[in-house]
C-alpha cells in the first residue's frame, strides 16, 4: 500500500464532496465517497482511512444551523470511531460546511488544554450568520499563520481562495479566542477586518483554525474549488496576478501536504 | 373533499353548461375540446370520471402540449398576401434543426432537454424552462421550484444527466414603481425580485449547482406578470442517452411524498391572471432541495448500474402526465392507494394530479427492484412501486381495487383537436428621435444615465447570493476584471476536473425590440446570444440554441401575430448562423385583467435565448476587463443608425422605429474570424456591444480592467451615412464587438480580419480618464472611470 486513504464523508445535502474527491486525487491519495449511513451501520470501518473529509454543502438542509444535525449525528453515532481515529494520530478536515460541524462537534478548536482531566467533546465556538446577513460567493485574501498545522505545512504566506457562505462568521468567548491564539491555532485569517475583504465579519478575522496537534483542521474558504490556475477568477490578466511557473492552483497544497503527512506517518 | 370519484355528467351537457364544468374545475379547456371529450365519451356511453377529465385536461393543457404551437395558424400581415402556417414550432423551429442538421446534436424535441456531444465519455443535456404565474403569486416558491424542476429535466433526460450549471434570467416591472400605481391584487416589483433571487438562490445552493449566468430586466409590463426563466446545464455518459419502457417494467415513484400543493399548475398556467389569482394558493409548489438532493445522489448510483430502462419527472400535471407520457405507446396501470402521502384526505384524482415536488418516475424491470430499493434505502429516498407498464395501450387508473380511469392512450395523446388561429400583423409607428447633437455637446450625463438604467447596472449584489464556484470546475466567472466584479459576457465551465474541454452558456433578450418589430426582436436575441459565446472565446460552428418564448394571449390576434414574426426570424436567422436549436418551450396568457375595470395587460413580447458551445481549449478564453495600458481599442462591425427601442431613446422617452436589423452573411464573416483572432492569442480583451451601444461596452471594459480609455468616432465604421455622434455611441447595432489588441499584434490582427469591418478608436490608458473624441474633434465624453463605476454599481447595489 503506498497511497493514502481518504474518506469523504457525505450525507442529504452534502454537495462539494466530488471536487473534494479530485482534489485529494489529484494530491496523489486513494478515495472513497462514503454515506454516513454505511459508518454507523459498520459497512465501513472509519479505521481502515487515513485521513477523514468533511466537505461542503448543506448537511440536513442547514435545518436549525449549520452544519448542527450532522455534528450530532457524528458524536453520538460514531463516538468511539471518531476518538479512536483522532487518537491514532490520523488527520481530519473539514471544509465550509464541513468546518461548521467540526466545531459544533467540538472537534475544533478542541478539547481545552486549561481543563485537563475532561476529554469530553463540547462545543466551544461557533459559526454565525455573516455580519452581511445573506449567503455570499467571492473569493478573498488569506494570510498563513504560524501553526502547527500539517495541512499547511510550506505553503505561501498569503493565499486566495474562494468564501461561499451565510453562516461562517468565527465567534466566541474571549477566553477561548485567546486560548487559539496562545496555542497558534488559528490557521487562516482574513488579510483585512474591513468587509467584504473579511466576508462575514469573523473575530480577529479567522478564516480557519485547527486543534493543538494541527492535525485536526476546518475553513471556511473552499480550497477545492482552486485546483488549476483556470480556477482564478483573474486568470486572463495572468501576468499580473499569478506565479506563472506552475498550473497549480493555491488550494491543491492543503491536500497535497495531507497526502505527504499520511504516506509519512501513517502508513 | 373525500376519498370518493365523481362522475362528471357531461354527455348531456349543452355548450353553456360545458363551459361552466371546464371554467370552474380549472381545466382551461375550450368549448372545442370540451366537446371532443364529450363526442368520446357519447360513444362509449358513459360520463367520464373527475379522474378521467382532469387527466385529459393536463394532458391537453397549452403548458403540456404547446397547442399554439402546433396549431394552424391564419396569418396575414401589413400589405402581404395572407398565409396558412401549418404549426409555428414544426415550420419554423424544428425545421431550422433539421435543415442545419448538425452531426452533434444527439437529441432534439423528444426527451426533457436537448442532449449535444461533449467529449469522448459524455454529452451535455441543456433545458430551460419559465415558472411565471407561480413566481407572481408566491415569488420565493415559484422561483425556488422553477428551478427545482428544471434540474429535474436534466435529471429525467436519457437517463438521467448529473446537473452542472444554473442560468436563470428575470424579468421584473421596475423597481421603484409608487406603490399608488400598482395593480390590484398584485404585488410589488421589489418584493418579486427579492422573492424570486431568493427562492433560486436557496435551491440552487442547497443543491450544490453553479449559478454562473443570467440576466435581470425591468420594465413596467412585467409588474403583474413577472417572467422567471430556470435553466439547467446537465452531463450525461455516452451511453445513458436513450430510454424505452417495456410492458411488465413496474411504475416507480422516487423521492417526495404528494400532497395537496401544486395541484392544477398545468392548467393554471395556461390561462391568463387576474386581481384574484393570489388567492390561489394551492397552485403553487412547496420546494424541499435538499430531498431533490438526495434523488440524484440515489437515481445517479442506479444509472450507473443499469438498473432502469426509462425515466422522466413529475412535473406539471404530476404522475397523469409522468405515467401517461411514459407509457404513451405501449399502457400503463397505476394503483393510487400506493402513493406514499404527506397526510390523508386527498380525493384520487387529487394524488394523480399533484405536482408537489421533487418526485421521478422510472421504469424499472421487475429483476432490478431490490437492488434499486436498497440503493434508496442508503440515500434515505422513498421508492414506491405504483404499477406496471402494460400491453394494453390504455392509462389504467386504480384507487383501492376500483377502476377510476380508463383511458385509450391513443384518444389521451392525439384526440386533441387541432385548433386553427388567426394572426395579423400590423407595424407599429412610433415618434422618431432625432440626433440630439445639436442641442448639445457633451454627453458624459447621457452615458452615466445608461450606466445607471437598471436594465444595464450591475448586478453583483445578486450574483454573489448564487453559489458560482461549487463543483469546481468554474473558469470564467459571472464577475471578471481587477476587483471581480465587471460584466462578463457569459460564463465558461469545466465539467471535468483536470480537462481542458469547456462549455460556455450565454443568453440573448430583447423584448425593448418587439415595440418595434418582433422579428427583430428574435433576430436580435439569436445575435446577441452567440455574441456572448463568441466574446469569451467560443465559435457560432460549435453552438446549439434554445428558444423560451413568452407571451400574452395567443387567442388574441395581435399577440398571435408578434409570435408568429418572432418564429420566423428564428428559422431564418438560425439558419444563416448554422445554429441548431435543441429545446426549447413556451409561456403564453402572461397577460393581467383587472376584474373590475377590465383592463386588460399583456407583457412585451418576449424571446429568450439560450446559447451552449463546447470548446477544446478552456485555455484560448478571454474575458471582457481591459488588461495594460497602451493596448489598441478597436470596434468591429459596422454600426448603424439603429437606436430604434434602444436604451439612449429609451432614457429620453421615445421608442423610434429602427430596431437593430441582424444581417447574417457579413455577421457570420465577423464572429467566426473574430473566434479564430481569439483562438490565435491576438486578443486581450473582448466586449460584446448590446445595450447601450459603443458607449456603455467601452466603460464596462474600461472600469473592469481599472484602466482609462481615449478613444475617437472618427473610425467607428459604418454601414450607412450615420455620422450623429450619439447615434454613433448609442446605436445598438448587432453583431458587433469591442476589442483589446496589444500593439505588437496589430499587424497580424488586422491582416486575420481583413473583409470584417473594423475601426481602431484609441487606446487604454493608465490614467483613469474616460475620454471619447466626437466626429467634430472635441471631447463629447470626458469623465473618469471611477465615475462611470459608481454610477453603474450603486443603483441595485441595496
Amino acid at each position: 500500500m503506498t497511497e493514502p486513504k481518504v474518506l469523504i464523508l457525505r450525507t442529504a445535502g452534502t454537495n462539494c464532496d466530488a471536487e473534494t474527491d479530485t482534489a485529494f486525487q489529484f494530491a496523489g491519495a486513494e478515495t472513497a465517497l462514503v454515506h454516513i449511513q454505511n459508518l454507523i451501520s459498520g459497512k465501513v470501518n472509519l479505521s481502515d482511512s487515513h485521513i477523514l473529509a468533511i466537505p461542503g454543502g448543506f448537511s440536513y438542509g442547514d435545518d436549525i444551523s449549520a452544519g448542527i444535525l450532522l455534528a450530532v449525528e457524528m458524536k453520538h453515532k460514531l463516538t468511539d470511531a471518531l476518538n479512536q481515529f483522532v487518537a491514532a494520530g490520523k488527520l481530519v478536515i473539514g471544509i465550509c460546511n464541513g468546518f461548521q460541524v467540526l466545531v459544533r462537534t467540538g472537534l475544533l478548536p478542541g478539547v481545552s488544554t486549561s481543563n485537563n482531566g475532561t476529554s469530553e467533546m463540547t462545543q466551544r465556538a461557533t459559526l454565525a450568520m455573516n455580519t452581511s446577513a445573506k449567503f455570499e460567493c467571492r473569493w478573498v485574501d488569506l494570510e498563513t499563520q504560524r501553526s502547527p498545522c500539517v495541512f499547511t505545512k510550506d505553503i505561501k504566506p498569503s493565499v486566495y481562495l474562494p468564501v461561499a457562505h451565510a453562516e461562517g462568521r468565527f465567534t466566541a468567548p474571549v477566553d477561548v479566542l485567546a486560548e487559539l491564539e496562545a496555542n497558534n491555532q488559528v490557521v487562516f485569517r482574513y488579510a483585512d477586518s474591513e468587509y467584504p475583504k473579511n466576508p462575514n465579519g469573523s473575530d480577529a478575522d479567522i478564516a480557519g483554525i485547527c486543534d493543538t496537534t494541527g492535525r485536526i483542521f476546518g475553513m471556511m474558504p473552499h480550497p477545492e474549488r482552486f485546483l488549476t490556475k483556470w480556477n482564478h477568477p483573474r486568470w486572463t490578466r495572468s501576468a499580473q496576478t499569478q506565479d506563472t511557473t506552475t498550473e497549480e492552483g493555491d488550494g491543491l497544497a492543503i491536500f497535497k501536504n495531507a497526502v505527504n503527512y499520511a504516506k509519512a506517518n501513517l502508513l | 373533499m373525500s376519498n370518493t370519484v365523481n362522475e362528471i355528467n357531461i354527455l348531456n351537457a349543452d355548450d353553456a353548461e360545458l363551459m361552466r364544468i371546464s371554467r370552474e374545475g380549472t381545466l382551461s379547456l375550450n368549448l372545442n375540446e370540451m366537446k371532443t371529450i364529450q363526442t368520446h365519451f357519447g360513444a362509449l356511453g358513459r360520463n367520464p370520471t373527475d379522474v378521467e377529465i382532469e387527466t385529459i385536461a393536463q394532458t391537453w393543457s397549452e403548458h403540456c402540449v404547446h397547442k399554439t404551437f402546433k396549431s394552424i395558424i391564419r396569418y396575414s400581415e401589413d400589405g402581404k398576401e395572407p398565409e396558412q402556417i401549418d404549426g409555428l414550432f414544426p415550420t419554423y423551429i424544428q425545421r431550422a434543426t433539421e435543415d442545419i442538421d448538425k452531426p452533434w446534436c444527439v437529441s432534439v424535441f423528444s426527451d426533457n432537454a436537448g442532449i449535444i456531444e461533449f467529449d469522448e465519455t459524455f454529452n451535455l443535456v441543456f433545458k430551460v424552462e419559465t415558472h411565471n404565474h407561480p413566481s407572481a403569486i408566491e415569488p420565493y416558491g415559484g422561483a425556488g421550484t422553477g428551478i427545482g424542476g428544471v434540474i429535474r429535466d436534466a435529471l429525467g433526460t436519457g437517463l438521467g444527466a448529473k446537473p452542472i450549471l444554473n442560468t436563470d434570467v428575470f424579468c421584473f416591472g421596475m423597481p421603484d414603481m409608487p406603490y399608488t400605481e400598482l395593480p390590484k391584487g398584485t404585488l410589488h416589483p421589489k418584493r418579486v425580485f427579492k422573492g424570486v433571487v431568493a427562492g433560486v438562490r436557496d435551491y440552487g445552493n442547497r443543491m450544490g449547482i453553479p449559478t454562473a449566468n443570467g440576466a435581470i430586466l425591468f420594465d413596467s409590463r412585467y409588474t403583474a406578470n413577472p417572467l422567471v426563466f430556470c435553466g439547467n446545464v446537465g452531463l450525461i455518459p455516452r451511453n445513458r442517452c436513450e430510454k424505452s419502457v417495456e410492458p411488465g417494467d413496474l411504475v416507480v415513484a422516487v423521492g417526495g411524498q404528494t400532497g395537496r400543493d401544486g395541484i392544477h399548475g398545468a392548467t393554471f398556467s395556461s390561462a391568463e391572471l387576474d386581481d384574484t389569482s393570489e388567492s390561489l394558493g394551492s397552485v403553487v409548489q412547496i420546494g424541499n432541495p435538499i430531498m431533490e438532493k438526495k434523488i440524484v445522489d440515489a437515481l445517479l448510483q442506479a444509472r450507473d448500474r443499469n438498473l432502469y430502462r426509462s425515466i422522466t419527472d413529475c412535473g406539471a400535471g404530476g404522475f397523469s402526465s409522468a405515467v401517461g407520457e411514459m407509457g404513451e405507446h405501449i399502457g400503463a396501470e397505476v394503483h393510487l392507494e400506493r402513493v406514499s402521502l404527506k397526510y390523508d384526505g386527498l380525493a384520487p384524482w387529487e394524488i394523480w394530479l399533484s405536482e408537489a415536488q421533487e418526485r421521478m418516475v422510472i421504469a424499472v424491470p421487475p429483476e432490478n427492484l431490490s437492488e434499486l430499493v436498497a440503493i434508496c434505502e442508503a440515500e434515505f429516498v422513498e421508492a414506491t412501486v405504483l404499477g406496471t407498464f402494460t400491453d394494453t395501450h390504455r392509462l389504467q387508473v386504480f384507487y383501492e381495487g376500483a377502476i377510476v380511469a380508463d383511458l385509450e392512450m391513443e384518444f389521451l395523446h392525439n384526440g386533441l383537436p387541432k385548433p386553427v388561429k388567426s394572426a395579423v400583423w400590423q407595424p407599429p409607428m412610433h415618434p422618431e428621435m432625432p440626433s440630439r447633437d445639436e442641442e448639445t455637446k457633451n454627453y458624459t450625463d447621457d452615458l452615466k444615465r445608461l450606466l445607471a438604467s437598471p436594465n444595464i447596472a450591475s448586478k453583483e449584489s445578486v450574483i454573489r447570493q448564487y453559489d458560482h464556484g461549487v463543483q469546481g470546475g468554474v473558469v470564467i466567472n459571472p464577475l471578471v476584471g481587477v476587483a471581480n466584479d465587471g460584466p462578463s459576457d457569459a460564463c465558461v465551465i469545466t465539467p471535468v476536473l483536470g480537462s481542458r474541454k469547456g462549455v460556455i452558456i450565454a443568453n440573448g433578450i430583447n423584448p425593448k425590440y418587439s415595440d418595434v418589430d418582433p422579428y427583430l426582436s428574435a433576430a436580435s436575441a439569436i445575435d446577441e446570444a452567440l455574441r456572448n459565446i463568441v466574446a469569451v472565446g467560443g465559435t457560432i460552428e460549435k453552438t446549439a440554441l434554445l428558444d423560451n418564448f413568452c407571451w400574452g394571449n395567443p387567442d388574441k390576434p395581435d399577440r398571435l401575430g408578434e409570435l408568429v414574426r418572432a418564429a420566423k426570424a428564428c428559422y431564418d436567422i438560425a439558419t444563416a448562423y448554422g445554429t441548431p436549436f435543441i429545446s426549447g418551450k413556451d409561456s403564453l396568457y402572461n397577460e393581467y385583467r383587472d376584474t373590475t375595470t377590465g383592463e386588460q395587460r399583456a407583457i412585451p413580447s418576449t424571446l429568450l435565448i439560450s446559447a451552449i458551445c463546447v470548446i477544446s481549449d478552456i485555455r484560448n478564453a478571454v474575458t471582457m476587463d481591459v488588461k495594460a495600458p497602451d493596448n489598441l481599442i478597436y470596434v468591429v462591425g459596422n454600426t448603424y443608425a439603429e437606436l430604434g427601442g434602444s436604451h439612449y431613446f429609451g432614457i429620453h422617452g421615445f421608442i423610434g422605429n429602427n430596431a437593430p436589423v441582424v444581417r447574417p452573411d457579413a455577421a457570420k464573416r465577423t464572429m467566426d474570424r473574430l473566434s479564430s483572432a481569439i483562438d490565435s492569442g491576438w486578443v486581450r480583451s473582448c466586449h460584446d456591444c448590446s445595450e447601450g451601444g459603443i458607449g456603455v461596452a467601452a466603460a464596462e471594459m474600461a472600469f473592469a480592467g481599472g484602466y482609462g480609455m481615449r478613444l475617437n468616432l472618427d473610425n467607428v465604421p459604418t454601414g450607412d451615412e450615420t455620422d450623429a455622434d450619439d447615434y454613433l455611441l448609442f446605436s445598438e447595432s448587432n453583431s458587433r464587438f469591442i476589442v483589446e489588441i496589444e500593439p505588437q499584434y496589430r499587424d497580424a490582427y488586422e491582416t486575420h480580419i481583413a473583409g470584417v469591418p473594423i475601426g481602431c478608436l484609441g487606446t487604454v490608458t493608465e490614467a483613469p480618464e474616460f475620454v471619447i473624441t466626437g466626429k467634430a474633434g472635441h471631447p463629447i465624453v470626458e469623465t473618469s472611470i471611477d465615475v462611470l463605476k459608481s454610477a453603474w454599481q450603486t443603483p441595485l447595489h441595496s
